[in-house]
């Protein structure tokens, strides 16, 4: 909310710098979140930031002045400009050239601002705000020595159509920036203050915080009219939406431009000025805090058949629909509230007048409508028709009923200076439900209780009372406070705690660091455990990533490219990853985009897509996500939200060097490698991987049980999925777990193994198998055989080809046998190894290798 | 015959210092201690000579077999370092040569930030507690004292799931109201990480999804002067010793009394840059005393407990500590961005 200095200063002293005030209002909830200096200098000394943010230039007090025309005449060698000689108290008056269309040869006496060479200005040419510096010339043969104004020159507008003409009263020969210079505070304004969305409301704080008294009498108005009694009536059948309705009636306007001070306060604070009835009522608005429409009482009348229009305030009936004066038709719902008369709707409540009744440059007798509507409903028909206003954002937050009546007399008043009329006497006022008035108890113990500081029961009667809160003190250490009329925020202690605290100000609470027992300590073994898994994963030299949740059909279906209809998703029981159908999923209402409208129920997609991104600048990339999918449970409103972990890898295992490498790309083995890692860093042992399929991976994929859990699978993705994300024709590995099988095993206890006094034999032993016989089998088996002296079995080499016959494969182990009471004898080494060896020949078919 | 082995003694020591090589050095020990060689020769003589002289020759021969061992091992060795520094010599490499590279992986900069975060709170006592994304409207807004069509629910542009009553919370303070609902009538202080969603246009300065830290404790005599005091410590761990910290009034419907938290602009020094918006202060999180209706709704009776419960975004630090101007980058996951991080 913007707030001209000039207008807070009608209803408040300011007696503190402008910087300081602003520091002390934002500090009591009324964030000043920027200083606009119109036409005078922002306080020397200052840093940039008390100045604010403004770049306006300021009036240079020395050459730039409220003049007065004292001749114009034409131009001899141009017809559309003229010479004008204006008086400014400062020498002698000067003449300008000037185009100005508002000034005609043979007019004179208007005040206008005046600048002398050497004045900076905005040059009103460009619309870029660049400055320009008066200089002396001849324009087409004819001496200028100065300028006189333009809006847009001054700053204070777009206007560069002619010069600002100033009110008949500006003081000539007065610096411009004394006479129209002004501060404007732009005031964030939160919910709680919304008493506040008025230069009144701000003015009573500002009485509170700098202990000034409120100038705030009450507005009258001079009426000579008939009593409005007779002439209209209001009726309020939903009285649950409409508390107070309160009208007033002006015959015989004349509807104009508003004056100079009215349109210049309205351009300050925001508003563009329309017409003198229209600007009156933003005007008080934007004082009162009370909005206000005026409606054409002819008009009313016409519909009323020539009678006294009744005025009814209803909610909308089925089908029923209006025209607002943007001219848009609406369609409204029963839960819209109307304002109607007799032949129908006349405006939605609060939020828009409607194109019939509107006021016009022929209006002459106005209805003026002041009433309080209920927040919630008025802020939901606005946001359903879209018609975010002024007067919504006031109703939106609440309007105290008690405003009504001062606020319409003021502006009654108003358009009686204004635009001349007859003010109709007294009020049609319908009120069926009284406001009420909170009274709320507190005590310094309280107070103490929540700011942890002592405020002695005087302090917070001042404190109160400042505020226009009526205090009584009921027992010794108990406040009785009733709530002022203009207070809709006030309703328990801890409401009042905070007056109190910030009059104070916050600043003035102690810093302590508890005083109370420390509750019972507990460890987050997950994320501890998560936290765990990403370290290990970046020393396996793999890049942490974090995806949006959000995905869209359209990537999630790539992920699903190789299956005839993507569409029914992928939901193999255990089998991660598996993409949901999308009906399935958790689907926004309101998406953004459709590429961010579904919550993910895989990583993988998300993490293919950013794979696609980062190949564009780099050849080798090695990521990972830990992060949340989000699963439908059956009879249940919230989702399962597990964790998974995503990793991808693709490109050259070695990076580019001169010490060049083999060139060979990462596979599926690769990324096993870094799983192994992973499980073994847990301390997870019991992990198998088992030969799967799955429609993202080619024949290269694997699942992974731990402790006998499906924990997710891993392999190289299927050629059409890669295509389908765009990826190059290259090896991409990528596995998807859950998390949950992984943090199962973290922090359980842990016991070393002595060593072995006694030395190891090691031997290598080669075996020819079948293909179809898996190395896991063959581990397996020498296990068995060798029992606990076969300390460790390292496959170090598997070769296919001659000698070896087709269908057949060589592997080669080494063994390495140890006792931890002896040292094994020759004889005892080489039985262990006939037994291995024959029980891999036995049960595996297998051939030793010589 | 002992004057002729001094002269013997000395040939062979000079010819011993000309062997330059390991092959020089090989000839001439074949030519004094060979089968053949001369200390075989003056060793012979000793049985030619008379009784008299054979002590005298005795002990001088045996002198000249002494020198000439020590001549040769001393030789023997000078060559070998000499050899030995020819081959290291030999062995010498460009030390600015780049290293074999070994694979580097980094951590997310919102993870980073959120590790410091814990690691301060814990120092307090406060413990991670883990909440949902998806929420009911009933936890985001109405536990926190916004019923529906309350105005502050303004403040939070939300995403709606397509199931009534559901949305993707807005902020981390859906979580006080689990805590409360979990550990009732113990005593609280926990941190509430997650990540939250907005119904914003994706700009450099806002995004539609965000992580939040929240923290909340809750007692008999948690007091606003508590609050201050964790507020304090954390921005001062968080950003730096001397930093200044402001609490000014504000409004969050689920604390009463709400503050914002100032800190003085860290990259202006509190002058007013574009940053602070020319103002010199920047917001690090809101804050307040847990509003009795959100107590009451966690189960706790607020004319016996108190608390202060406090949320702050964690992208918005690591964008000032990292000077990061685009808040796209976080999850755009572009390799070039999250490889700097060391
Ligand atoms: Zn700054």
């Amino acid at each position: 909310m913007k707030v001209p200095i000039s207008w807070l200063k009608e209803y408040v002293n300011i007696t503190v710098p402008i910087p300081a005030l602003a520091e002390r209002m934002t500090l009591a909830g009324l964030e000043v979140s920027g200083i606009d200096y119109i036409g005078v200098e922002p306080p020397t000394g200052a840093g940039q930031a008390a100045k604010g943010k403004s770049q306006r230039v300021p009036w240079d007090r020395e050459r730039i002045w409220v003049g007065q025309i004292l001749e114009v005449r034409p131009h001899p060698n141009a017809d559309r400009l003229t010479l004008a000689t204006v008086e400014f108290g400062h020498g002698a008056p000067l003449t300008v050239v000037t185009g100005a269309p508002n000034i005609r040869p043979g007019e004179k006496g208007q005040k206008v601002p005046f600048a002398q060479v050497g004045a900076k200005l905005i040059d009103g040419h460009y619309d870029d705000g660049r400055l320009l510096t008066l200089k002396a010339g001849k324009i087409r043969g004819v001496a200028s020595e100065g300028m006189v104004c333009s809006e847009k020159e001054l700053g204070l507008s777009d206007d560069h159509e002619g010069i600002l003409i100033l009110p008949d009263d500006a003081p000539v020969s007065v610096p411009l920036a004394d006479y129209l210079g002004d501060v404007v505070l732009e005031v964030e304004i939160t919910p709680n203050m919304a008493r506040c969305m008025s230069i009144i409301g701000i003015a009573r704080e500002v009485a509170a915080l700098t202990g000034q008294k409120l100038r705030l009498a009450e507005p009258a108005m001079q009426a000579a009219g008939a009593p409005i009694a007779g002439q209209v009536a209001i009726e309020i059948p939903d009285s649950d939406l409409c508390n107070r309705y309160s009208a007033t009636l002006i015959r015989g306007v004349t509807i104009g431009p508003s004056p100079f001070w009215l349109r210049h306060r309205l351009r300050l604070a925001g508003m563009r000025p329309i017409s003198n009835v229209v600007d009156v009522t933003n005007y008080v608005m934007w004082e009162w805090g009370q909005p206000l429409h005026a409606f054409d009482y002819d008009k009313l009348a016409e519909r009323a058949g020539g009678r006294a229009p009744i005025i009814i305030i209803r909610r909308a009936r089925a089908g029923e629909k209006m025209t607002t004066l943007d001219g848009v038709a609406r369609d409204l719902t029963t839960d819209m509230l109307l304002i109607t008369d007799t032949a129908g709707p006349i405006a939605v409540a609060g939020v828009m007048g409607g194109a019939e009744t509107e006021v016009t440059e022929q209006t002459r007798n106005i209805l003026l409508e002041s009433a309080n509507f209920h927040n919630i409903n008025n802020r939901r028909t606005s946001q359903a028709l879209r018609l975010p206003s002024e007067a919504s954002q006031r109703f939106g937050r609440g309007v105290p009923a008690g405003m009504t009546i001062p606020a319409a007399t003021r502006a009654t008043e108003l358009m009686r200076v204004l635009a001349s009329g007859v003010i109709a006497q007294g009020y049609a006022d319908a009120y069926p439900v009284p406001q009420e008035t909170s009274v709320v108890e507190i005590t310094p113990g309280q107070v103490e209780r929540i700011l942890g500081m002592k405020v002695s029961a005087e302090r917070i009667t001042a404190i109160l009372e400042s505020l226009e809160f009526r205090v009584e003190k009921v027992a010794p250490e108990v406040l009785r406070c009733t709530v002022p009329w203009q207070r809709l925020d006030v309703s328990i202690a801890a409401d009042l705690i905070e007056e109190v605290a910030r009059v104070i100000g916050y600043d003035q609470i102690p810093t302590t660091l508890f005083d109370d027992t420390l509750p019972p300590q507990r460890r987050n073994l997950d994320l501890e455990a998560e936290e765990r898994i990403r370290d290990i994963l970046i020393g396996c030299g793999l890049q942490d990533t974090i995806a949006y949740s959000l995905v869209g059909q359209d990537t999630n279906h790539r992920l699903l490219a190789a299956l005839n209809d993507p569409d029914s998703g992928y939901t193999a029981p255990g089998v991660i990853p598996c993409l949901l159908p999308p009906a399935a999923c958790i689907r926004l209402a309101n998406p953004l985009t459709p590429e961010h409208d579904t919550m993910r129920t895989s990583l993988a997609p998300s993490a293919l897509m950013i794979l696609r991104d980062n190949l564009r600048f780099r050849d080798r990339i090695a990521q990972f996500e830990i992060g949340r999918v989000y699963w439908p449970r059956e009879n249940q409103l919230l989702p399962d939200e597990p964790r998974h972990l995503c990793l991808v890898l693709t490109g050259p295992r070695e990076s580019l060097s001169w010490h060049g490498g083999s060139g060979e790309m990462t596979d599926f083995y690769d990324l096993k490698g870094i799983v192994e890692a992973l499980l073994s860093r847990l301390g997870i042992a019991d992990a198998r991987f088992a030969a799967t399929t799955h429609p993202a991976f080619g024949p290269r994929v694997a699942r992974l049980t731990i402790n006998g859990v499906d924990a997710g699978i891993l392999g190289e993705l299927h050629p059409q999925v890669r295509a389908a994300f765009d990826l190059p024709a290259q090896r991409v590995s990528l596995a998807e777990f859950a998390l949950a099988p992984f943090l199962a095993a973290f922090n359980r206890p842990q016991t070393v193994t002595p060593l072995s006094a006694f030395p190891a034999v090691r031997e290598d032993l080669a075996f020819i198998v079948d293909e179809g016989v898996t190395a896991e089998k063959v581990l397996a088996v020498m296990r068995a055989a060798g029992g606990d002296l076969l300390r460790a079995v390292e496959l170090f080499d598997l070769y296919r080809g001659a000698p070896i016959p087709a269908g057949r494969k060589s592997l080669a182990y080494r063994l390495t046998y140890q006792a931890d009471d002896r040292t094994l004898s020759a004889d005892a080494v080489e039985r262990l190894r006939n037994r291995i060896v024959k029980r891999v020949q036995q049960e595996l078919g297998a051939e030793l290798r010589g | 015959m002992t004057e002729d082995l001094h002269q013997l003694a000395a040939e062979a020591e000079a010819t011993l210092h000309a062997a330059k090589d390991s092959a020089a050095l090989e000839a001439w020990r074949v030519r004094y201690f060979g089968r053949k060689g001369v200390l075989s020769d003056v060793m012979a003589r000793l049985s030619t000579i008379s009784r008299e002289e054979r002590p005298a020759y005795g002990k001088a021969a045996n002198e000249f077999r002494q020198t000439l061992d020590a001549a040769f091992a001393a030789r023997q060795e000078v060559l070998r370092q000499a050899e030995l520094a020819e081959a290291l010599a030999a062995e010498g490499v460009d030390v600015t040569l780049p290293g074999r590279p070994v694979s580097l992986g980094r951590m997310h900069p919102s993870h980073r930030t959120l590790r410091e975060i814990y690691a301060i709170f814990a120092e307090m006592g406060f413990q991670v507690y883990d909440a949902p994304d998806v929420e009911t409207d009933e936890n985001n807004f109405q536990l926190l004292n916004m019923p529906p069509g309350h105005p502050a629910r303004d403040m939070w542009d939300t995403f709606y799931t397509t199931t009534p009553g559901v949305i993707l919370r807005t902020h981390t303070s859906p979580g006080q109201i689990r805590v409360m609902r979990q550990y009732c009538p113990e005593p609280i202080r926990v941190i509430l990480p997650g990540m939250c969603y907005r119904y914003e246009q994706v700009t450099a300065r806002s995004e539609m999804m965000f992580h939040q830290v929240e923290a909340l404790a809750v007692g008999h005599n948690i007091t606003m002067a508590d609050l201050k005091g964790v507020v304090i410590s954390f921005a001062r761990k968080m950003y730096g010793e001397g930093r200044k910290v402001r609490f000014r009034c504000s409004h969050f419907p689920f604390t009463e009394p709400s503050a914002e938290v100032d800190m003085d602009c860290i990259i202006c020094g509190g002058q007013g840059c574009r940053v602070c918006k020319y103002t010199g202060w920047l917001e690090i999180m809101g804050c307040g005393m847990v509003h009795p209706v959100v107590l009451r709704n966690g189960g706790y009776d607020p004319d016996v407990y108190s608390g202060f419960a406090f949320g702050m975004g964690v992208e918005r630090p690591a964008m000032l500590k990292y000077r990061i101007n685009d808040i796209r980058y976080f999850f755009a996951n572009d390799a070039r961005f999250l490889e700097q991080f060391v």
